[in-house]
């Protein structure tokens, strides 16, 4: 306290240390604060607790321990195929989703005029309401009378090749890449604005001199564009890989998790476990799973950043 | 140089193709591109607007004849639409407004007030940052049920009248507002709730507006909360009335187009005559760390 004081005392007297500011800091974090704490921190705490119990609201609790996570863990074959779906839309959507908004991005970024308007296209799904979204795919997927099938069925019989449109939503092989599908619809609007923002960043003397140096425009990309965006490369990464780890809605409205669990995610099987089967620690224990998840692969992520990821110098990491 | 350049080159611009022919390929692929974004609406539009027997007819078709326009009517009389938009514009209205002045309350507190515990305090708000919403959405649910919340407008709208992220927002932009512009309010005697009001909030213009469309919007189409904790018409927003509609009107595609058009006209006509503050409050919001 006395140190704090005495740091302060080349400040004007009423800058220094004021008894009165702290009770008014309080009152302006009021409101702030106790909806944190009744919303977050008791939730957070309550949530783990509530991960060591089997409850189904009707009757009261009963301690199992760590039983809730032995079991998904080690016997619950739902559980596994849940995983592997979650890691399959994790290493189909987010490079994808990159892809495509890094290429629109530096389309759009040659000067070309419409930028506007096309900007207004490619980012109007991401305004839009998961629900009716994953509707229209529904309808847009559908074998018999949706718009796709027939596209394809046309390009079939038009070049006479053996094409024919898969079944999507009841094929468990394919209403995964139906998922994917949409969500890079809906999506990748969004990695494309922010990979537009950091190329306008990028100086135009880095082109003109990779140019005088002789550089094809592949080259330009590989050596100037690529390092320049690896810090929206990286931000973009963890996002999405944490979106992907969240994704519940579109598998929710679009597939119902099926057809044969082949679209159940982990957030959907939290939503199972506590409002369908209503097993509320089951479903805090799967919660817990799903943030562990999320907190490594960010970790490892940040890891591995300094590898490949370019900062300018006196930019912080 | 470059600001003699027109306006669609920006400053950190790639040199474009030199020849005509690059510029005409690249419009060529932006066009396919941008139908293939644009076809999944143009389907629901025309599926809407179709009868049943269209509506099952091969090849489908792109253009409703007759256009059956009757599949509106119909849609609000099976489902209470309106109600529906009442409900949404009330939640998102109260949750955007409750969100910014708590978090720029406590925000002002952690850029520009003097206190014990603040950056201890600001440390566990980061902390929370990193958690998701799905680990503490079953306490909450329980928490509502207990207080007989469920089923009611406060089930929806308390639980996110607070934002961590929204404090973490506005505490940066907070900090880099000069401090002499505060010292010499309150020389003058302003209190701190007058600095907030008078001072911080309205240099804060350009965040105030993206965080307002982000959390609008956030709040708008969100999804699972209200899912879990309304049961009844009267408090269903415009996605769960919407999910509602087609767990009972499974096939009829023509009446669930119908209603998602309902569902997104309002929000898409917004944006497209807001298209520039739509996108930076996306993206200034979203790269703020979401």
């Amino acid at each position: 306290m006395t140190a704090s004081t005495s740091s302060h005392s080349s400040l004007p007297r009423w800058r220094r240390y004021q008894p009165d500011q702290q009770w008014e800091a309080y009152l302006f974090l009021l409101p702030s604060f106790a909806g944190f704490l009744i919303f977050v921190a008791i939730p957070v705490v309550a949530s783990l607790a509530l991960s060591l119990f089997e409850w189904s609201l009707l009757s009261p609790p009963e301690f199992v321990g760590f039983k809730n996570y032995t079991q998904l863990l080690a016997s619950d074959l739902v559980f596994r195929k849940v995983l592997f779906n979650t890691f399959y839309f994790i290493v189909t959507i987010v490079p994808l989703q990159l892809a495509f908004g890094l290429l629109l991005a530096v389309a759009l970024n040659q000067g070309l005029r419409g930028l506007e308007v096309y900007r207004l296209i490619y980012f109007m799904p991401v305004v839009t309401t998961i629900v009716a979204a994953a509707l229209v795919f529904q309808w847009f997927f559908n074998r018999d009378f949706g718009i796709l099938a027939a596209a394809i069925w046309e390009l079939g019989s038009k070049t006479g090749l053996p094409i024919r449109p898969p079944d999507w939503l009841n094929d468990p092989d394919w209403a995964k890449p139906a998922v994917v599908i949409l969500t890079l619809w809906k999506n990748t609007g969004f990695t494309m604005v922010i990979y537009l923002a950091a190329l306008q960043g990028v100086p135009a003397e880095l082109y003109d001199a990779a140019k005088v140096d002789g550089a094809s425009a592949w080259q330009r990309f590989r050596s100037v564009t690529f390092p320049m965006v690896s810090p929206t490369t990286f931000f973009l990464m963890v996002i999405q890989m944490i979106g992907a780890f969240q994704l519940f809605s579109e598998a929710f409205v679009m597939t119902q998790g099926g057809p044969a669990q082949a679209t159940l995610t982990i957030v959907y099987y939290i939503y199972q476990m506590a409002f369908e089967f209503q097993r509320m620690g089951r479903g805090a224990a799967v919660a817990w799973v799903l943030f562990i998840f999320i907190f490594i692969f960010t970790l490892v992520q940040t890891r591995l950043q300094r590898r490949w990821v370019h900062y300018e110098a006196g930019e912080d990491s | 140089m470059t600001t003699t350049t027109p306006a669609s080159i920006r400053p950190g611009a790639a040199p474009g193709p030199t020849f005509k022919v690059g510029y005409l390929a690249l419009h060529a692929a932006l066009i396919l591109g941008s139908v293939a974004m644009l076809l999944p609406f143009g389907w629901m539009l025309a599926t809407s607007l179709k009868s049943p027997p269209q509506i099952f007819t091969y090849p489908p078709s792109l253009v409703p004849d007759p256009v059956v326009w009757r599949n509106y009517l119909d849609t609000v009389q099976a489902m209470p639409f309106g109600r529906f938009y009442l409900n949404s514009l009330f939640v998102a209205v109260s949750v955007t407004t409750l969100q910014i002045l708590t978090s720029s309350l406590a925000a002002f507190a952690f850029a520009r007030l003097r206190f014990r515990g603040r950056e201890a305090l600001f440390l566990v708000y980061l902390a929370t940052l990193m958690i998701p919403f799905h680990v503490t959405m079953i306490p909450n649910f329980i928490l509502i049920r207990f207080l007989r919340w469920f089923d009611t407008f406060y089930a929806l709208i308390v639980p996110t009248a607070f934002s961590v992220f929204a404090v973490f927002l506005l505490r940066q932009y907070f900090r880099g507002i000069p401090a002499e512009l505060d010292e010499a309010a309150r020389m003058d005697g302003a209190s701190s709730f007058r600095i907030w009001g008078q001072v911080i909030m309205p240099l804060s213009g350009p965040v105030l507006a993206a965080l307002t469309i982000f959390v609008f919007l956030g709040s708008w189409n969100d999804f699972l909360w209200p899912l879990v904790v309304s049961n009844s018409h009267a408090t269903r927003t415009i996605p769960v009335g919407l999910a509602t509609f087609r767990g009972q009107y499974n096939t009829d595609w023509h009446l669930l187009m119908a209603g998602s058009v309902i569902a997104l006209l309002p929000v898409l006509l917004v944006y497209v005559f807001a298209q520039k503050r739509f996108v930076e409050g996306i993206t200034l919001s979203g790269m703020g760390g979401r």
